[in-house]
């Protein structure tokens, strides 16, 4: 094998690549732009929906309580809530969004408090709702302060110190490492989104260099030059494989990106919601793209050795579409709660690395695992490429009519 | 030169079985002459072509091409070949140069050769005025010299063209035609088909007649009017095909 006509066939695919508007944007544009817009329009989105909803004053209905004046009196006195006179068809009102709560205090509430016995005050409201969430969350707090309140005074009558209620504090502190912690939201969707990225990149690079070449009339041009056929088909496979790794690197960059971004944005602080911010090593993230590289080679090989099959680019997208099913099925069962790496799973491709990665993310390296899928995944993807090979010496793939 | 020793070529069709589309085929073309290859659509023409181009690999027997094999050289035999047809189109997304510079590299040039020959080939062809424009954008006269620049770039001994003309314009097809001339007065070896016999006529040395993959009749055009009594090479490949001949085309 002559590695310099790889190169030459590398070279020229690679021009024709980086000209081609079409797969540009598949590689390129979407995985770069894909993740800035998606987060930036969740958080634009649910950041006006919260702004609005804190606006908004909730109306809430009390009823009865009439015989009791003095919980009436601290639920008037939240400053942010309107209350509306009482009405038979409350529930329909919460349903229609005309009130967002109601709060029932029991008859003879004051009375039992004053003997000291227990009642429960009911607190309705439309769940998944935000606006009703905020009036009801209102209503208990400000419920909770009354009760707290009722119990301060009642331990000071009886010369009680607070301490009677709280013998000892219970205090919680996370022990794993920060990666740990966000890897375990963020990781099997990293690993997930390369896996599933980098065949997506594949694909249209794969289906122009085999069926658009032959719809094109160009296979028989290079057919007819010294070139062998080992050589063309690792030359275009490189190609393929570049697609796919580009499309990977650049999505788990943009996303990178986008979370870093979101975790300093003051979107995220003002709300509080520190969930969705990532603290990854640059190391996780490169264990992940080192277990993924066996995988494109896989994906490269297969998707080029299908599509040669096809006689037109149209013809070569209905083989492959079907095959999308096929990786995002096992990348879904990897970020499935409770699916967990065993060795049976360890053979099977595409699951297998989705779920080291999971793994590799939140920090954990089982080395005998990863060991097992790295070599298994190259094994698949080493005969994949003989295939690819092989195909590209039928007669009767090349030239099929 | 080029020497085809009993060719076959078969291929399994589901429905038809198995098809002969060339069926012990043997020839002789020496360097300096030109060898017509005519018959009918799927009379084996194309296959017979892309045998000896080392693009499909013979059932049975053997070429020579160069003095190498095509079914065990075939690296080499497409090194010494230069093949055009009207289905070897160019990339669309490279300039006409890049195009004849892709060929000059896979078949070996170092870059001063390369780009000695390719200026010299774009001087000689006229090209210089589109030699920075891709493929796509090209006319097709522009696009035909563009593939002679491909297949010139290496200085093949052999020249092989599959109905080079077919589909192109009157002055395009006279490009083509004088380019296919010029090989002979290099000293090239040159086999080609087509359908048009004034075109034989013109420029063959030799003729073989093929149909239903069977090389049928061959000589010159002189031998094969005393040997079927007739002038007129239209009516000498009604005699050699018979009847069967009457409901193809040419």
């Amino acid at each position: 094998m002559n590695l310099n006509a790889v190169g030459i066939v590398y070279r020229k695919e690679l021009t024709e690549w980086l000209r081609d508007r079409r797969t540009l944007i598949s590689t390129v544009l979407v995985p770069l732009l894909m993740f800035p817009i998606l987060i930036s329009g969740m958080i634009s989105v649910s950041s006006i929906l919260l702004g609005n909803a804190k606006k908004e004053i909730p109306k809430v209905m009390i009823i009865e309580g009439d015989d009791s004046p003095e919980v009436l009196k601290a639920l008037h006195d939240i400053k942010d809530l309107q209350f509306v006179p009482y009405a038979e068809n409350w529930r329909d009102q919460i349903t229609d969004k005309e009130i967002r709560a109601a709060v029932r205090i029991p008859k003879g509430f004051q009375a039992s408090l004053q003997n000291e016995n227990s009642q429960t005050v009911e607190i309705y409201y439309y769940e998944g709702e935000i606006k009703s969430e905020f009036g009801a969350e209102h209503v208990e707090k400000s419920l909770t302060e009354y009760k707290d309140k009722i119990v301060a005074d009642r331990l000071k009558a009886k010369d009680l110190s607070a301490s009677v209620l709280s013998p000892f504090e219970i205090k919680k502190e996370n022990t794993a490492p920060p990666e740990k912690v966000s890897g375990a939201g963020v990781g099997s969707f990293i690993g997930y989104m390369v896996i599933i990225l980098s065949m997506t990149g594949a694909m249209y690079p794969a289906i122009d260099l085999t069926a658009g070449e032959k719809e094109r009339g160009t296979m028989e041009t290079i057919l007819s030059s010294p070139v062998s056929r080992l050589e063309l088909v690792l030359g275009k496979f490189l190609l393929v494989l570049s697609a796919s790794l580009t499309t990977a690197i650049l999505s788990v960059i943009s996303m990178g990106s986008s979370f870093y971004f979101l975790g300093h944005s003051q979107a995220v602080a003002s709300s509080g919601d520190h969930g969705l911010q990532m603290n990854l090593g640059w190391i996780s993230i490169l264990a992940v793209f080192l277990m993924a590289l066996p995988l494109s080679v896989l994906f490269s090989a297969v998707l080029m050795t299908v599509a040669l099959f096809a006689k037109t680019y149209k013809e070569a997208q209905s083989y492959l579409t079907p095959m999308t099913f096929v990786v995002v099925i096992p990348a879904i069962a990897s970020v499935m709660p409770g699916v967990e790496l065993s060795p049976k799973l360890a053979l099977i491709p595409i699951l297998n690395t989705s779920l080291v990665c999971k793994e590799i993310i939140t920090g954990t390296y089982h080395w005998h695992s990863i060991l097992v899928i790295f070599a298994s995944t190259c094994v698949y993807a080493a005969a994949a490429i003989f295939l690819a090979v092989k195909m590209f010496q039928r007669e009767s793939v090349l030239f099929r009519s | 030169m080029i020497e085809a020793r009993s060719l076959c070529k078969r291929f399994h069709d589901k429905k038809r079985g198995e098809i002969r589309a060339v069926d012990n085929v043997s020839f002789r073309c020496e360097p300096g002459k030109i060898y017509g290859l005519l018959g009918a659509n799927g009379a084996g023409k194309t296959t017979t072509l892309r045998m000896l181009a080392t693009i499909l690999e013979p059932t049975d027997g053997t070429a020579l091409v160069c003095g190498y094999d095509v079914v065990e050289q075939p690296e080499k035999v497409r090194a010494n070949v230069g093949f055009l047809s009207t289905a070897t189109a160019l990339y669309p997304r490279l300039t006409a140069q890049e195009m004849v510079e892709y060929f000059g590299r896979l078949n070996g040039l170092d870059e001063a050769t390369l780009k000695k020959r390719i200026d010299d080939i774009f001087t000689r062809l006229d090209m210089n005025e589109f030699r920075d424009r891709r493929c796509d954008k090209l006319s097709t006269g522009m696009k035909q010299k563009t593939s002679i620049a491909r297949t010139l770039v290496h200085d093949p001994p052999v020249m092989i063209f599959d109905e080079p003309t077919t589909g192109l314009d009157v002055m395009t097809a006279r490009t083509i035609i004088s380019f296919i001339s010029d090989c002979r007065s290099q000293g090239k070896t040159v086999i080609f088909s087509t359908h048009i016999m004034s075109e034989v006529e013109r420029l063959c040395d030799n003729i073989g007649i093929i149909h239903d993959g069977k090389l049928l009749a061959e000589g010159t055009l002189t031998q094969l009017r005393d040997n079927y009594r007739e002038h007129n090479l239209e009516e000498i490949i009604v005699k050699v095909v018979g009847p069967r001949f009457a409901n193809s085309e040419v």
